[in-house]
């Protein structure tokens, strides 16, 4: 089975027509063609490229992975002496995936790497996380990598990054038991030994996701008698250099495979990340948006597998002599799983590829930081819900642990947590509503549906953009009336949630629009979007006006 | 070698014409299952050696170069497609034929590795008589590569009761069967390195061949009919849940030697 080429929507938005831009952005207008044998000389060239290599993950995602998964998340990964070995199916997924070339995808090309844009490497891990939420955490962390290539010095890079593509794992080093969401809070220490010549960590990380890997990101205070943020720099730690020891794997209720450790440091050698005091400031939130969108690919993963393992009961299970999919209840649940899947999906790829153009665009990059929330938001409550309705659709027996339901729903529960819990979302995407940031996408997008419907008119299309238009008028009042007069902010505070919410659901609507013009099956999702939208939006405003 | 075989995994409602033929434009293509895992003990042999070359040849449509290609990107160093209407129709006779007549040409072979048999035709005949045709020992039903020597390979191999550790002088021929070691995935980096690079194509006229001996004309295999046979339970025997029932059900079972 191939996770990728069984999914249509995977090669449509790998098509998408501003990959061209993307693909432009990220070869430098292809200056490494003639230079290096797997560099492309042209977007066509490069998206073939791309599309080869998630055939090559589709396989391993449906031949290694998926199987294993069931096996993982039984067996789970044991500490033995301080150090982490992981399940033998994790092994497994691990060697398939380095023998293949596919650590590191997103690195430079002198780093072995792929440089692969954001774009692609979201889909590689939407395509894992489908077979495996856990086993894709542990995957995605090589991201780190790129933090390490965009702050590290070149001495960095020359010793770090080449580990990747052997197979080096990484982990994200920045909870404690007292610094959470709340990350200036962090208090593990740096000093600089100057006898060794080199920095130095002492004290406790905890919930570290793959915890025992080979290479760490560590945020630490390294400014004595500070107590925020600006006190706090980052740090490159070398498992192989000593110094750390594992002192408990969580026990936790999914992603039962991706080993959550508590980490005691004592005197860990360790090499700085770019600046000191910037640690947090300037590289964990670099490093947390790419994360976010990581956990939404994760997210959308699950989402598809719980959309698969739901439609494929309904068609085989048979109540009152039919197929229960026949049953309206049974399809309008199944419609509203795919609806809020293709919606989110093409959110997720429109978010990838603005953050590829941010590279080169101040403009890009600011929609690229309004549409990350959104995204992260969006995506890991789609996926409880997904998988919530995964287990309705399959009654009595989704409740049973034979079916594979019950691990999707486990391991959904932690994506709209972990990268910042969906409040923080709502917090992050406060900005944007106050700036009008979001407004102008969205005018952006209906301009080119406008553009579109001028070129090629279409009735249906033209009374889904005219409702999106009235959702967003609506959506304008309820900003008024939630902002009021600007005295307090209480009531906008409390606003925010459903404010973000109509907006999630009109830029999906519109995006949803703009792929149906490509292919018109996602039409059907669209109009799930367009009446959420209508229907959220007139609620809230009528909450505001009468209560 | 290897074949490029119709994919029987994947067969959907239009595989069969209405005259009872294949309908091949319908039917996925896949590398043979058994020829992969020849494609891994030929690379296990690489690893051992790493200046040894792995080189894929295969007999087919042009389109049969997806496979030599798929096999570069999984570690093999080169490929050959003998591709010619001159060799359709070819039965296990003419095709063994070709393939020795094209190892010939590719100077001093070693080893050469292949599938037990395709899925498309279940023979087990071609790698034995490219075997006789070259006259070299083979060894058939191979599990394992145990060891390999500039001079001789040590193989595990499947036997109906058991197994047998032989051992064969260089040059050789081994037939792999399906429990084997799976092969290992494409690499990236090799696909697209390697993705521009033609596959070289080989016709009847570059392999020193009696035409006679090709295709259709060289087969004395000729297929009267195909008939389609399914299986169907016609008959069920309701027993009686007591140990007498069930223990003169053994004795059925072994007479008929189903147990």
């Amino acid at each position: 089975m191939n996770f990728y080429t069984d999914n249509e929507s995977l090669s449509f938005y790998l098509h998408h027509p501003d990959m061209e831009q993307v693909v432009a952005v990220r070869e430098k207008n292809y200056a490494e063609a003639g230079q290096h044998p797997e560099a492309p000389a042209s977007a066509e060239e490069a998206v073939n490229q791309y599309d080869m290599v998630m055939n090559l993950v589709g396989e391993i995602a449906g031949d290694v992975i998926a199987p294993n998964a069931e096996e993982v998340d039984h067996e789970g990964p044991k500490l033995e002496n301080g150090r982490v070995q992981y399940a033998p199916g994790t092994r497994r997924n691990l060697d398939a995936l380095i023998q293949s070339g596919l650590y590191g995808i997103s690195l430079e090309r002198r780093y072995n790497g792929l440089n692969f844009p954001r774009a692609a490497v979201v889909m590689a891990a939407e395509i894992i996380a489908r077979a495996d939420v856990g086993f894709a955490t542990i995957w995605g962390l090589t991201d780190c990598a790129d933090t390490i290539q965009e702050f590290g010095s070149d001495e960095l890079k020359e010793k770090y990054l080449p580990r990747i593509w052997q197979g080096a794992t990484c982990s994200m080093d920045l909870t404690e038991p007292d610094a959470g969401s709340d990350l200036q809070s962090v208090r593990l220490k740096a000093t600089f030994d100057e006898a060794a010549g080199c920095w130095r960590l002492n004290g406790v990380k905890r919930f570290i996701t793959n915890g025992d890997a080979d290479l760490h990101l560590v945020l630490a205070r390294s400014e004595e008698g500070t107590n925020d943020g600006r006190g706090l720099s980052y740090f490159v730690f070398d498992k192989a250099d000593g110094g750390m020891t594992v002192r408990r794997i969580e026990n936790k209720m999914g992603i039962k495979g991706s080993p959550t450790c508590e980490l005691q440091f004592t005197n860990a050698p360790c090499q700085l990340v770019g600046e000191r005091r910037l640690g947090l400031i300037k590289y964990v939130m670099s490093l947390m948006n790419g994360a976010r969108l990581g956990v939404a690919a994760q997210s959308i993963g699950l989402c598809e597998a719980a959309c698969r393992e739901a439609e494929a009961y309904a068609a085989s299970r048979e109540q009152f002599g039919h197929a229960i999919k026949q049953f309206v209840a049974v399809q309008d649940l199944l419609d509203r799983m795919r609806a809020r899947t293709d919606g989110v999906r093409s959110l997720m790829y429109e978010t990838a590829r603005y953050v590829d153009l941010a590279a080169s665009s101040k403009p890009a990059s600011r929609i690229a930081d309004i549409l990350t929330p959104l995204v992260k938001l969006n995506a890991s409550e789609y996926a409880n819900q997904c998988a919530y309705d995964c287990i309705q659709v399959h009654g009595g027996s989704g409740f049973m642990k034979e079916y594979a339901c019950e691990r999707l729903y486990r391991d959904a529960r932690i994506l709209s947590i972990y990268e910042g819990t969906s409040q923080l979302q709502v917090v992050a995407a406060m900005k944007g509503i106050a700036s009008g940031a979001y407004l102008k996408q969205i005018e952006a997008y209906d301009a080119r549906v406008s553009e579109a419907l001028a070129a090629a008119p279409d009735a249906e299309r033209q009374k889904c953009v005219e409702v999106l238009r009235q959702a967003t008028a609506l959506y304008k009042r309820f900003y008024e009336l939630a902002a009021g007069d600007g005295t307090t902010t209480e009531r906008f505070e409390h606003c925010t949630r459903s404010l973000t919410e109509v907006l999630s659901y009109i830029v999906m609507g519109y995006l949803l629009l703009l792929d149906s013009q490509r292919d018109a099956r996602f039409l059907n999702s669209c109009r799930y979007f367009v009446r959420e939208a209508v229907g959220q939006a007139s609620r809230f405003v009528a909450e505001q006006e009468n209560c | 070698m290897a074949k490029q075989v119709p994919d029987t995994h994947n067969v959907g409602a239009d595989a069969m014409n209405p005259d009872g033929t294949v309908n091949r434009a319908a039917l996925p293509v896949v590398f043979n299952p058994e020829d992969l895992k020849a494609l891994e003990m030929a690379l296990r042999v690489k690893d051992q050696m790493p200046d040894a070359k792995v080189t894929v040849v295969t007999m087919g449509p042009p389109r049969a170069a997806e496979i030599v290609k798929d096999a570069r990107n999984r570690g093999a160093d080169d490929g050959v497609v003998l591709s010619d209407m001159r060799f359709a129709g070819a039965d296990t006779l003419a095709t063994s034929y070709a393939i020795s007549q094209l190892v010939k040409q590719l100077g001093k072979v070693d080893l050469i590795f292949g599938g037990r048999q395709a899925i498309d035709g279940d023979t087990a005949q071609v790698g034995p008589q490219v075997a006789e045709k070259l006259d070299i020992p083979q060894v058939t039903y191979a599990e394992e590569l145990l060891a390999v020597t500039p001079r001789e390979i040590t193989i595990r191999r499947r036997l109906e009761h058991g197994t047998e550790c032989v051992k064969a002088q260089l040059p050789a021929l081994v037939t792999v069967t399906s429990a084997a070691a799976d092969c290992r995935f494409p690499n990236a980096h090799r696909m697209l390195r390697l993705a521009k690079d033609e596959v070289r194509m080989v016709n009847a006229d570059s392999i020193d061949a009696d035409m006679d001996r090709l295709g259709l004309k060289g087969s004395p295999t000729k297929v009267k009919k195909i008939e389609n046979v399914v299986l169907a339970h016609k008959e069920s025997v309701v027993l009686e849940p007591t140990e007498a029932a069930l223990n003169a059900l053994s004795a059925t079972l072994i007479q008929e030697h189903i147990l």
